[in-house]
C-alpha cells in the first residue's frame, strides 16, 4: 500500500480537532473524571474503553454538553466549548437506546436536526434521501421506530445523528443492543461510513473486541483517569500496566523479581523454577518486584521439551475447546497456572494432549511484557 | 375448580348495589310520567323536554361548562409545568416540601379549601362570580392533573429529550416537538379529570360563587331544598352520563398510552 499510516497523534504540527485540558468531574464526593488531558484528531475513531463506572461515559456527555465540567477546559476546533449549550455545538450523539422519537416516523427522525436548523424543504428531503441511502433505510422512511428492527434502529439512530454533518459524532455503546453477529456486520459499516463521511468518531464501549476492531485509537480508563490511550496493535503488544494486560484480551501473569542480565532480564518468580528470559525497554533495579504478562497465543505447549529460550514442565488442567482454537489450563510446579492457546489446524480426534498430560510449555524472550510494580 | 361461589356472587352484588342502586333509582324516575317523583306512572321523557326550556337551568349549565373548560385548561397547563419540574428537576432544595404541597389539596377539606378562598377573594376585593369559581376550581384540579401527568413523566425516557437538545432544539422547543406529544395521551386525561371535578363541584363553589354566576350542582342543590322534582332527576341524569363519559374517555386515553408504551418498550427489548 502507497497509502501513508493515518497517524495524526504522532505529528507534532497536526492541531487536535478536542483538546481535554485538567478536566476534572465530581459528582459531591465522587470524582468521576480526574484531571484529564487528551487530544483527540480530526477524521480519528477514537474508542473510550473501560469497565462501567470508569468515567467513560460522563467523559462523552461532557463533550455532548449534557454533563458541566467542574474543572478544565475542553477545546473543539479551537474553541472552548464548556460553556455553549448542547443544542449549539457541532457535535451530535448516537444514543445507546438509540433514542429515536416513538411519534415521528423514520423520515421525520432524520430530518427532525436538518428542519431545527432551519434549512430550505428540497434541501432537507435531499440531506435525508441521501441518509437514507447512506444507511439502506429507503425502503422504512415511512415507518415508526417500533414497526422496525433493533439492527434497523440503530441504523436510524445513526443516520439521524448524522445528518446535521456535525463536527464531531459521538457513540454511546452504539451496538450494545444488537446481537453478537449483527453487532460484528454493524462494526465494519460503521466504520466504512466513518470513512466515507470523514467525520470524527468518538464511541463509549465496555466491549474491548469491538474497540480493536473499529477505532484508530483507543483509550483505556480506570476510575476517572487514562491508563494508556493507544492504537489498538500497541494496547494489546505493549499494554502499560497489569489493569490493561488484564482488561484487553486473555493474559497469563506472573509475579516475580527483575534482575538485569546481559540485554535482557532476568525474573525469579518461584522456588526451585528456571528463571523467565524476558526483553524490556524500561530499565529495571536488581531485585525490583515486577509482572511479566504473556499472551495465551504466544504460548507453546508441547509433549517434548521445546528449543526455546524458556520452557516449564506442567500438567494439563482444563482445555477450553473453542472450535477454531483451544486454550490449555497448565498448572507448573509450584501451583502457577499458565494459559497457552493452539489454532486447531487438526481435526480434533488427532490430538495428542488431553487432560492430565505432562507437557512443556514454551516462549521466546520477547513474547512477553515485563511491568512495573 | 368453581370460579364463582355463593359468597364471592353475593358480595359482589352487595356491593356493587350499595354503589349503584341509588343512581339506578335516580336514572329509572327520570323518565318516570308522574309529577310525584316516587310514584310511578308509566315512561316518558317530558321532563327532559321540560329541562330544556327552563331558562334557568340552561343558564345554570352554560355557567358550569364555561367554569369547567377555563378551569380544566388552567388546571391542565399549570399542573404539566409542576409535574414537570417535579419530576425533571432531579433534587433542588425544598423538594420534598414542594411536591407534599403540589399534593396537599387533594387530602385538604374542600370546606377549608373554600373558605380560604373565599376570604382570599373577600381580601382582594375580587367580585364573586364566573372568574372566581374558575380560580378555585384550578387551585384544586391542578393537582390531580400533577399527579396523572407526572405518573407519566416518571417513566419516559430522558434520552428522548436530550436527543432533542442534542438535534439543536432549545429546552423549550424540546418540551414542544418531543415529550408534550408523547405524553399528550396523560394530559388530555388529566384534562379530562378536571372537567368531571369542576363539573360536580358543589361545595368550593357554593363558597367561591356570586350571585351571577350559579352552577348546575348549586342550582340542583337550591332546587331540592324546596322538593326533589322530576326535573332535577332529569338533569342529574345527564349529569352522570357526561361525567360517565369523561371519565371512561380519560381511562381509555390513559389506557392506550399504557398499551402504546408496552408496545414501544417491548419492541427495545427484542432489539436487545
Amino acid at each position: 500500500m502507497a497509502q501513508t499510516a493515518f497517524a495524526p497523534w504522532d505529528d507534532p504540527d497536526e492541531r487536535p480537532l478536542i483538546e481535554f485540558r485538567g478536566v476534572s468531574k465530581r459528582f459531591g464526593d465522587f470524582t468521576a473524571i480526574d484531571d484529564l488531558t487528551l487530544n483527540i484528531f480530526e477524521r480519528e475513531f477514537f474508542a473510550l474503553l473501560g469497565p462501567s463506572g470508569c468515567g467513560k461515559t460522563t467523559m462523552m456527555r461532557m463533550l455532548a454538553g449534557f454533563e458541566s465540567v467542574t474543572e478544565g477546559h475542553i477545546w473543539l476546533g479551537g474553541q472552548d466549548i464548556i460553556d455553549i449549550p448542547p443544542n449549539k455545538r457541532p457535535v451530535n450523539m448516537m444514543f445507546q437506546n438509540y433514542a429515536l422519537f416513538p411519534h415521528l416516523s423514520i423520515w421525520e427522525n432524520i430530518a427532525f436536526g436538518l428542519k431545527r436548523e432551519g434549512r430550505p424543504k428540497d434541501e432537507i428531503a435531499a440531506r435525508v434521501d441521501e441518509m437514507l441511502r447512506l444507511t439502506r433505510l429507503g425502503r422504512f422512511a415511512k415507518r415508526k421506530p417500533h414497526q422496525i428492527s433493533g439492527g434497523q434502529r440503530q441504523r436510524v439512530a445513526l443516520a439521524r445523528s448524522l445528518a446535521k454533518a456535525p463536527k464531531l459524532l459521538l457513540l454511546d455503546e452504539p451496538l450494545g443492543a444488537l446481537d453478537r453477529k449483527l453487532r460484528e456486520e454493524t462494526q465494519f459499516e460503521l466504520m466504512d461510513i466513518q470513512e466515507k463521511t470523514g467525520t470524527t468518531f468518538v464511541i463509549v464501549t465496555h466491549d474491548q473486541e469491538e474497540a480493536m476492531t473499529v477505532a484508530s485509537r483507543i483509550a483505556v480508563m480506570d476510575e476517572g483517569r487514562l491508563v494508556q490511550v493507544a492504537t489498538p496493535d500497541v494496547i494489546y503488544e505493549a499494554p502499560a500496566s497489569v489493569y490493561v494486560a488484564d482488561f484487553i484480551g486473555d493474559v497469563n501473569i506472573v509475579e516475580g523479581r527483575a534482575t538485569p542480565e546481559g540485554a535482557g532480564l532476568r525474573i525469579d518468580w518461584a522456588e526451585g523454577q528456571a528463571p523467565i528470559a524476558a526483553r524490556s525497554d524500561s530499565a529495571f533495579a536488581r531485585g525490583q518486584s515486577c509482572h511479566f504478562a504473556i499472551r495465551p497465543e504466544k504460548v507453546t505447549i508441547d509433549t517434548e521439551r521445546p528449543d526455546r529460550p524458556n520452557a516449564f514442565r506442567g500438567k494439563v488442567i482444563d482445555i477450553a475447546y473453542l472450535g477454531n482454537i483451544s486454550t490449555y489450563h497448565v498448572e507448573l510446579a509450584g501451583g502457577q497456572m499458565i494459559k497457552a492457546q493452539m489454532v486447531n489446524a487438526r481435526r480434533l480426534a488427532n490430538r495428542q494432549i488431553t487432560w492430565d498430560d505432562e507437557v512443556w510449555v514454551g516462549f521466546t524472550e520477547t513474547a512477553g511484557v515485563v511491568l512495573e510494580g | 375448580m368453581r370460579r364463582f361461589s355463593w359468597f364471592n356472587a353475593t358480595s359482589l352484588t352487595l356491593g356493587f348495589a350499595f354503589l349503584y342502586l341509588p343512581m339506578i333509582l335516580l336514572v329509572v324516575y327520570s323518565f318516570n310520567e308522574s309529577r310525584l317523583v316516587t310514584v310511578w306512572a308509566g315512561f316518558s321523557t317530558k321532563w327532559y323536554g321540560e329541562l330544556l326550556r327552563d331558562q334557568e337551568f340552561l343558564d345554570a349549565a352554560w355557567v358550569t361548562v364555561k367554569v369547567a373548560v377555563f378551569s380544566s385548561t388552567i388546571a391542565t397547563v399549570l399542573g404539566t409545568m409542576a409535574a414537570y419540574v417535579m419530576v425533571r428537576a432531579g433534587r433542588f432544595w425544598g423538594r420534598t416540601l414542594f411536591s407534599g404541597m403540589i399534593y396537599a389539596p387533594l387530602v385538604m377539606p374542600e370546606v377549608i379549601t373554600g373558605l380560604s378562598l373565599l376570604l382570599l377573594f373577600i381580601g382582594l376585593g375580587i367580585d364573586r362570580g364566573v372568574f372566581t369559581i374558575v380560580l378555585a376550581h384550578t387551585t384544586f384540579s391542578m393537582c390531580y392533573v400533577s399527579v396523572v401527568v407526572s405518573s407519566r413523566l416518571a417513566n419516559f425516557d430522558r434520552s428522548l429529550e436530550e436527543a432533542a437538545l442534542d438535534l439543536g432544539c432549545s429546552h423549550f422547543a424540546a418540551f414542544r416537538l418531543v415529550t408534550l406529544p408523547i405524553i399528550a395521551p396523560a394530559v388530555i386525561s388529566g384534562w379530562l379529570l378536571a372537567f368531571t371535578l369542576s363539573l360536580d363541584d358543589l361545595v368550593i363553589a357554593s363558597f367561591t360563587t356570586g350571585p351571577s354566576a350559579t352552577t348546575l350542582p348549586i342550582r340542583i342543590f337550591s332546587a331540592i331544598r324546596l322538593g326533589v322534582s322530576p326535573q332535577i332527576n332529569a338533569l342529574s341524569t345527564l349529569l352522570i352520563a357526561v361525567v360517565t363519559l369523561g371519565v371512561i374517555t380519560a381511562s381509555i386515553m390513559s389506557k392506550r398510552a399504557a398499551v402504546a408504551q408496552a408496545r414501544d418498550e417491548q419492541a427495545a427489548i427484542r432489539a436487545e
